[in-house]
């Protein structure tokens, strides 16, 4: 890897017509960071809507082993866009102007830089529906998305990004426009490189061109809210509705000490008392609804349930889910500091994960608050800490490690959707195992021989560990 | 200047960075980040720059200058902020650590002190300058100045203001505007008025109108003579010192009346007033005082709903309205509702509310003077959202968003068809109170 020198400067600067070269000391410190940990600082930041001119600097790139780091909103979770290892920062968000839909074809047509809530609206105009639905869609490119093949609460009925790409335009590390899929639901001409760079977190290319698959938008939508005193029959209640042969669109837990932080932020008249509540979101026809309804009503009551509130109308129904958007920022009150990971298993162990997370809670003395899209085992635990206490961030590291191995243990993974980027890279062997791990880094090798697209991610340095402190 | 990492620290107010976990929530809503589009005129990005010099990792404060001068400090970011950060206080803090560094040219330095300290807290030399204005019209040099293309050559575009400049208050009428009215019918509160020392020396007429409306509502209205600038420039500039001494001098003066509020007419000022108590909560003598002080400062709005709203209102043609929100009256003091509710009151008019209403006009306090060409950026986004709603009168509650507007009309070639007001002007209007 080499430095950025004064005549590359001049050489991006003749490059980049359409757009601008940003050098100064407040532009490059304004790209060093995203929403995770660490400052890191970029050469230059390059910003156009240009794909040829985004092209031409790539094989510039390549060609002096110059790094380059493709970068959305920077809203991740997991250091996917820190320009660890200095260079290029390409800020794909300035290209947003394409979102074309196609009716017909139930498609639609996006540039990186168009916000995941953009297409959700855009969608919904013409009754349809782009379903994957990070909590950061108002916030996040849909690019960013797609690299970190991202999911929300509709995962568990929807699935997540990828479900919904079917062809891609993209950049390769040496500078080639390539495009994958097309526009069909089908298609099975050779190797799926779509998918392939969905979720790659930007070290294979950079995605410029996007072709997404919408559906129809349900009809009708209902809410429940399910109360437990005891947190594994929460867990129970929801094995017991999915195996019912019931498919709620969203499925979302909050612990006890989550409930307690959103009350104390906003009083909204959840149960403090209770160890557990369950809010679940079902869509469809009206008339199928309110038979499920009836049916959840009768199997959280048999494993257990304190109460079950059903929202009379549509005020009510959004006071209960405000409760759960209200989490992130009402636990954050409590200390400064938050690691959100987002380590998840498979359903059936939910309410197992549920028992150890409580354990390793006691064990490191941390501030554990465990809340999520529990119905596709996708649970957020978070630490609530102070990044300035050394002490108890070493207590978090292993807190964290131990999460980590305890979903792996669980037949679970490091990252339901969040990505490995930085911060998980140290663990990629344990789950994946050597020889899993060397084929994924054969891969890269193919693609990106220099390894100068987005390097220090998803792959461990030697010795590399999980640093908080 | 030699001095420690923690000194710098706390002046910068550091510890209040760590409240940003840099999620980004922030950056849809800021009008700077959307029209200069890098993340160094974010909130996020201009947190985190604070947060380097906090930490050493930048050493030179001018990095933060350009940053935090382009930042209009509408604090839309803080009302879009799912963790709390004290955006507004961050801001203050490294703007008032960059001005106690700089050695401002000798012009800027003598002009600065000139406007800060002796103009804007001085109600005679606003009361001047009102007259100024008041001249500057009625002896034709305005006109001559028009024909003479002079006005294009004032500087820091002040010729672009001209052409909206309101229609000013002659010295003898200036005179006549009573220290006390008493309220018509039954009297519900006693309320003293802020004047305001822009409003006063430029919008008297407003300030006029806003006591009879007051008074028609219900309310025995004192003029406390001894008030003074709200110091809202002052802060906002990183004059801190003189921010608090203004603060003092009005907190003290208008505890010589026992009112039930404290009543402004324009969002910025009254965003001020609110954080009086915040402003001075670590200055042992006057912290209970202050916020004494901003528990009873009220918005006009407020207080004309408080006591029922204002009856019969007619507007004389049926007519499209649209509010343009002012900044510091949506994000700092929390008022929303009252003007809508008082619009909505009006027979024959119908409201449409247009998209992005909370974002920024572009005013922001002297924004659009010291930087016009970025004011202008926003204000022609601004006005797309205002064509749209097809309104002919676009409703505001601070003068200088009302200057705004009005530019952009002007700018939009509108002024034929579109008007914009203060939303007392309009109500006044409605009232039949001229
Ligand atoms: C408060 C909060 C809530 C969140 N909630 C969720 C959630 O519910 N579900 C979820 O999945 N995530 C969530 N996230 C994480 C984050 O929002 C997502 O990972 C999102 O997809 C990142 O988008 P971005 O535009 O910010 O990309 P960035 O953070 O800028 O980049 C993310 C990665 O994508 C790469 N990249 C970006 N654009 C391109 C491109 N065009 N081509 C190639 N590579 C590219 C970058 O190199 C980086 O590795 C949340 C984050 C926050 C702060
Ligand atoms: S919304 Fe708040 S926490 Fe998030 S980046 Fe902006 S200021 Fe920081
Ligand atoms: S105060 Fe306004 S302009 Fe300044 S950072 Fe916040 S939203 Fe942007």
């Amino acid at each position: 890897m080499k430095a950025v020198k004064q005549k590359h400067i001049e050489e991006i600067q003749n490059i980049v017509k359409e757009g601008r070269v940003l050098i100064d000391k407040s532009d490059r410190f304004s790209y060093s960071f995203d929403g995770s940990f660490g400052t890191f600082l970029p050469d230059a930041v390059i910003q156009t809507k240009s794909v040829e001119e985004l092209a031409a600097l790539v094989k510039l790139a390549n060609r002096e082993q110059i790094p380059v780091y493709p970068r959305g909103q920077s809203t991740s979770l997991s250091g996917g866009p820190l320009p660890v290892k200095g260079g290029l920062v390409f800020d794909l968000s300035v290209m947003n102007d394409v979102l074309e839909i196609y009716e017909e074809d139930l498609v639609a047509v996006v540039s990186p830089g168009v916000l995941t809530s953009a297409v959700h609206q855009a969608a919904e105009q013409r009754g349809l529906m782009y379903p994957p639905d990070p909590s950061s869609s108002h916030v996040s490119t849909i690019g960013g998305n797609l690299a970190e093949n991202s999911g929300g609460p509709r995962g568990l009925k929807y699935g997540v990004t990828k479900d919904y790409v079917i062809g891609l335009e993209v950049i390769t590390p040496e500078g080639e426009i390539i495009k994958t899929g097309g526009k069909t639901v089908k298609n099975v001409t050779g190797y799926d490189l779509t998918k392939l760079i969905v979720g790659s977190e930007g070290t294979l290319g950079i995605i410029t061109k996007a072709i997404l698959r919408l559906i129809p938008k349900p009809v009708a939508s209902a809410t429940v809210m399910a109360v437990f005193n005891s947190l594994v029959d929460a867990g129970s209640a929801i094995s017991k509705i999915l195996s019912a042969g019931i498919l709620p669109s969203k499925m979302e837990l909050m612990d006890q000490s989550s409930i307690t932080a959103v009350e104390n932020y906003e009083p909204l008249g959840l149960p403090t008392e209770a160890e557990a509540i369950i809010l679940i979101e079902l869509d469809g026809h009206p008339l199928a609804l309110e038979d499920e309804v009836k049916k959840i009503n009768e199997l959280c009551h048999s494993v257990g349930a304190e109460e079950i509130r059903i929202p009379k109308n549509k005020a009510e129904e959004a006071e209960i889910w405000r409760a759960r958007k209200l989490v992130s920022p009402a636990i954050v009150r409590i200390k400064p500091t938050k690691i959100s990971e987002d380590a998840t298993v498979p359903r059936s162990k939910i309410p197992q994960m549920c028992q150890r997370l409580q354990e390793i809670r006691d064990k490191y003395n941390i501030h554990l608050v465990v809340f999520g899209h529990a119905g596709d085992g996708n649970l957020h635990p978070n630490i609530i800490c102070d990044k300035n206490d050394k002490e108890e961030m070493r207590r978090v590291e292993q807190a964290v490690a131990e999460i980590f191995t305890t979903a792996v243990e669980l037949g679970g993974t490091l990252s339901g959707e969040h990505g490995i980027g930085l911060m998980k890279a140290p663990f990629m062997e344990m789950e994946l195992g050597t020889a899993g791990l060397e084929m994924m880094k054969r891969i890269k090798k193919v693609w990106d021989p220099n390894n100068i697209m987005n390097p220090g991610k998803i792959f461990p340095e030697p010795g590399q560990k999980l640093e908080l402190s | 200047m030699k001095q420690t990492l923690e000194q710098l620290k706390e002046e910068l107010q550091y510890e209040k960075t760590n409240a940003c976990v840099q999620c980004g929530y922030c950056l849809p809503v800021c009008p700077t980040y959307m029209t200069m589009g890098k993340e160094t005129h974010s909130p996020r990005g201009r947190i985190n720059l604070i947060k380097m010099v906090g930490e050493g990792k930048i050493t030179d404060l001018s990095v933060l200058e350009e940053p935090m001068n382009m930042c209009l400090g509408c604090r839309a970011c803080e009302t879009a902020c799912p963790t709390g950060v004290q955006y507004g206080s961050l801001l203050e803090a490294a703007r008032a650590a960059i001005v106690k560094r700089k050695t401002f040219s000798v012009p800027v330095r003598l002009l600065r002190n000139a406007m800060f300290k002796k103009v804007f807290p001085s109600r005679q030399a606003m009361t001047l300058t009102g007259n100024a204005v008041w001249l500057y019209e009625k002896s034709g040099v305005r006109k001559a100045a028009h024909k003479s293309g002079m006005t294009n050559k004032l500087p820091y575009h002040l010729g672009a203001f001209e052409a909206v400049m309101p229609q000013a208050v002659s010295p003898k009428e200036r005179k006549k505007t009573p220290d006390r009215i008493k309220a018509k019918g039954e009297k519900k509160y006693t309320v003293a008025f802020f004047t305001g020392c822009i409003m006063d020396a430029m919008f008297q007429r407003i300030n006029r109108l806003s006591i009879e409306l007051l008074a028609e509502a219900g309310c025995d209205v004192v003029v406390i003579q001894k008030q003074t600038c709200c110091g809202a420039l002052h802060a906002h500039s990183g004059e801190m010192e003189e921010a608090k001494r203004l603060a003092k001098q009005n907190i003290a003066a208008f505890e010589e009346e026992n009112v039930d509020f404290v009543v402004n007419n324009a969002g910025g000022c009254g965003a001020m007033l609110y954080e009086y108590g915040h402003l001075l909560a670590s200055d042992q003598e006057w912290a209970a005082r202050a916020s004494a002080f901003s528990e009873k400062s009220k918005d006009i709005s407020e207080v004309l709903i408080s006591c029922g709203g204002l009856p019969n209102l007619r507007s004389k043609r049926k007519e499209r309205v649209t509010y343009q929100r002012s900044c510091h009256m949506t994000n700092v003091q929390k008022v929303t509702k009252q003007p809508v509710e008082l619009l909505k009151s009006i027979s024959g008019v119908q409201l449409i509310e247009m998209e992005r209403a909370d974002m920024c006009c572009g005013s922001a306090g002297i924004y659009n003077i010291v930087n016009y060409d970025a004011s202008m950026e926003i204000l022609d986004e601004k006005m797309k959202d205002t064509k749209a709603t097809g309104a002919s009168v676009v409703v505001t509650t601070n003068p200088g968003c009302l200057l705004q507007m009005k530019l952009g009309i002007e700018r939009e070639n509108l002024s034929q068809s579109v008007r914009a007001l203060h939303l007392i002007e309009y109500l006044a209007e409605t009232a039949g109170i001229s």
